[in-house]
């Protein structure tokens, strides 16, 4: 076998744009998929038309806003480009410069002010059915958290208004009108009604008091009130299974996986359908005939026993596991290394990365070797491990609850009789302490590269 | 080198009753001979005849489904009718590594007798990928010769060389027969069997028709003195067409 592995690692050496194609491809996949999960998504440049006087400014239950506040809080989710005119806005969306334009009618102050009609703005947007979707998105999520600001405005200026009606004050920006208090009436009514003759009078003014007093303490909670119905649900969040994983070292697996299983297919694949390719497979693994061969006479086993094999099946399949897998497994921690100086990664965990790595890329190259001893030729074999492992990522990286449950446990079934996503999981426990451990995940791999090694034998034979 | 006081008489290789099927197609049906120490056997026969199932079973590629093969001590040599070569890898390189694989004695003293042999000495370092067809397919047959077999196999050996090159491998081919070794090849070309062979086995549909001299087969065939006109002559006669 170490002859083989030694014309393997020459020719690899020999093969240096293919080398660099499966070194710097599935690295460069692995990065983009990786900042595509991690970063978030840059702010959508959006124009601007505000169709308001300058200087405009809300009033709200006597607190003056200015309206450039609002629009600030309308529009810190996205990039402002400001335009003249809703016709150059038009413009701009057609010609693709912004993702989308917002109008500000000129009457949206008087409408804000009035608390009875609804104000409006305007949304123009073009593109395709996914930038549509991303536009709608956008827009509605900036729109629902500016008038949350703005609920928030009116529900502070409505709980000063209620405090002031029920502990008094002075009302109006100069003071000039002040106000007794709510909370202040039963006492002084009782008080007045102490002085007065029994009667009528006193009896009135006795129910009076009693009823301030009730509205008073019904009044009271109307704050609380108040900030339930501007914010009615709020979140706490509780992680059952692991530790939170962060996004960014989240990313790092993804992208380390990636990396593990193209190299480690695409090597082991290409590496089987090379020797066929060559046509050097019957070569290597045909036996002479003799004591084996059938119908052979008792006399005939003595003149010669069966010839030996350069190489058996099961060891030119195993030599091919250990090259890819080695490769890849020196690559992927190479990259894991490297990141960890950039991203913060538990380094006294290294012991469970290179299990995680080892476990991982022996799952990932027998997988390859089933498609190597399917193909008859390298292209073949690359095309068939490409076919098979790009939907195998974006499978394993389905959320639960994204998709149907139905199509979930599909989606799940599938991901299970493949290495991916039980690679990800042990390298994901591995670097971030997920769940499940790291235990479980490298049972599973050594189950399904026992499974694929036995399919590759079966696909071998097949082809002898 | 495989021993030159081999008794001529004695089979290197015996064939017995040997059938091959391909689901329900018969490919090879009970067909029997033997070839013996120096001797050189053509397998001649139609397109689809199976020459190369015979072949490929003689050289362990294949199992059969019934029948059996036996052979004297040492490994049967086999030369692919398609060169089974690293094409990566140097003259030399191919050379020494089946040489380690099949565990010579003295790898190094092999590859230079087999470039001695060959002729391919000064190319030795030439990748593959940069030799011609006649010169990949010497370095096939080399490689079928690195064991110093007793009997080697040659599918269509050839088929893909021009006149000169085809002249240059039979000469070598015809070397290793008169140094004791059976050589036993597949060929499409009749002329060539007619030219070579000491002994021709005619397949047609798997069955063995025919097992002696050529001049036997042109007596058969009637054909006069052209031995490709007497071997369709005799298909038409004896063949399953």
């Amino acid at each position: 076998m170490r002859w083989l592995l030694g014309k393997d690692l020459l020719i690899l050496r020999r093969s240096r744009l293919l080398v660099a194609l499966l070194v710097f491809y599935p690295v460069a996949i692995a990065l983009l998929i990786g900042f595509a999960i991690s970063a978030g998504p840059s702010k959508p440049r959006v124009a601007i038309v505000d169709e308001t006087p300058p200087g405009e400014t809300l009033v709200l239950g006597g607190t003056r806003v200015g309206l450039d506040e609002y629009t600030n809080q309308l529009f810190s989710q996205v990039q402002v480009v400001r335009v003249p005119t809703r016709a150059a806005a038009a413009s701009r969306v057609a010609s693709g410069d912004v993702l989308a334009a917002i109008v500000i009618p000129s009457d949206i102050v008087s409408k804000l002010s009035s608390g009875v009609s609804q104000a409006q703005i305007e949304v123009i947007y073009n593109g395709n059915a996914l930038q549509q979707s991303f536009v709608r998105s956008e827009i509605d999520s900036t729109l629902a958290q500016a008038n949350l600001a703005l609920s928030e405005q009116i529900k502070s200026v409505a709980v000063h208004d209620l405090n002031l009606l029920l502990s008094g004050g002075q009302l109006g920006a100069l003071g000039t009108h002040e106000i007794i208090g709510l909370r202040h009436l039963p006492a002084k009514l009782g008080a007045i009604a102490g002085r007065l003759p029994p009667g009528e009078d006193r009896a009135t003014l006795t129910r009076i008091a009693g009823f301030a007093s009730l509205a008073a303490n019904n009044l009271g909670i109307a704050a609380d009130v108040l900030t339930t119905v501007s914010q009615p649900i709020a979140a706490h969040s509780t992680l059952l299974h692991g530790k939170r994983t962060p996004l960014d070292t989240y990313a790092v697996v993804v992208a380390v996986s990636i990396s593990l299983m193209f190299l480690c297919v695409l090597l082991a694949a290409g590496g089987v359908a090379l020797e066929r390719e060559e046509h050097v497979l019957a070569r290597l693994t045909r036996r002479s005939p003799g004591t084996s061969m059938r119908g052979e006479s008792p006399a005939s086993r003595s003149r010669g026993g069966a010839g030996r094999a350069l190489i058996s099946p099961g060891g030119l399949l195993a030599e091919k596991v250990l090259l890819a897998a080695g490769c890849a497994f020196v690559v992927a921690l190479a990259m894991l290394l490297g990141v960890s100086a950039f991203v913060s990664l538990d380094a006294s965990r290294i012991g469970l990365w290179v299990l995680a790595l080892v476990f991982g890329a022996l799952g990932f190259g027998a997988l390859g070797v089933a498609i190597g001893a399917l193909a008859r030729e390298v292209r073949a074999a690359s095309l068939l491990a490409f076919l098979l492992s790009l939907p195998l990522v974006f499978l394993a990286l389905v959320p639960s609850g994204s998709v149907a449950s139905g199509l979930y446990d599909v989606i799940g079934a599938v991901s299970f009789v493949f290495p991916y996503k039980a690679a990800l999981q042990a390298l994901d426990a591995a670097v971030n302490g997920a769940s499940p451990g790291v235990g479980v995940s490298i049972a599973h791999l050594a189950g399904l590269a026992l499974l694929f090694g036995a399919l590759a034998r079966l696909g071998l034979r097949r082809a002898e | 080198m495989n021993s030159p006081e081999r008794s001529k008489d004695e089979p290197v290789l015996s064939v017995r009753s040997l059938g091959k099927r391909y689901g329900s197609r018969e490919a090879l049906r009970d067909v029997s001979f033997a070839a013996h120490a120096g001797e050189m056997l053509a397998v001649i026969g139609p397109n689809g005849a199976g020459k190369t199932t015979l072949l490929s079973i003689l050289a362990g590629v294949q199992a059969p489904n019934s029948g059996s093969v036996s052979r004297t001590a040492g490994e049967i040599g086999w030369v692919p009718q398609q060169p089974a070569l690293y094409s990566k890898l140097s003259v030399a390189e191919n050379l020494r590594l089946f040489a380690r694989l099949e565990r010579v004695g003295d790898p190094d003293a092999v590859l230079a007798r087999m470039l001695a042999q060959t002729g391919l000495a000064e190319r030795a370092d030439e990748r593959v990928e940069t030799l011609s067809g006649g010169n990949q397919q010497r370095v096939n047959v080399a490689l079928g010769l690195l064991g110093d077999p007793p009997t080697i196999l040659l599918d269509e050996p050839s088929s893909a060389l021009d006149p000169a090159q085809r002249e240059r491998l039979w000469e070598f081919i015809a070397a290793l027969a008169a140094r004791g070794t059976s050589v036993v090849f597949s060929t499409h070309v009749v002329a060539e069997a007619a030219r070579y062979a000491r002994r021709v086995l005619v397949l047609d549909e798997g069955s063995l028709l025919f097992d002696g001299a050529p001049e036997e087969l042109v007596r058969e065939g009637g054909g006069g003195e052209d031995f490709e006109r007497a071997f369709v002559s005799f298909l038409r006669t004896r063949g399953r067409a």
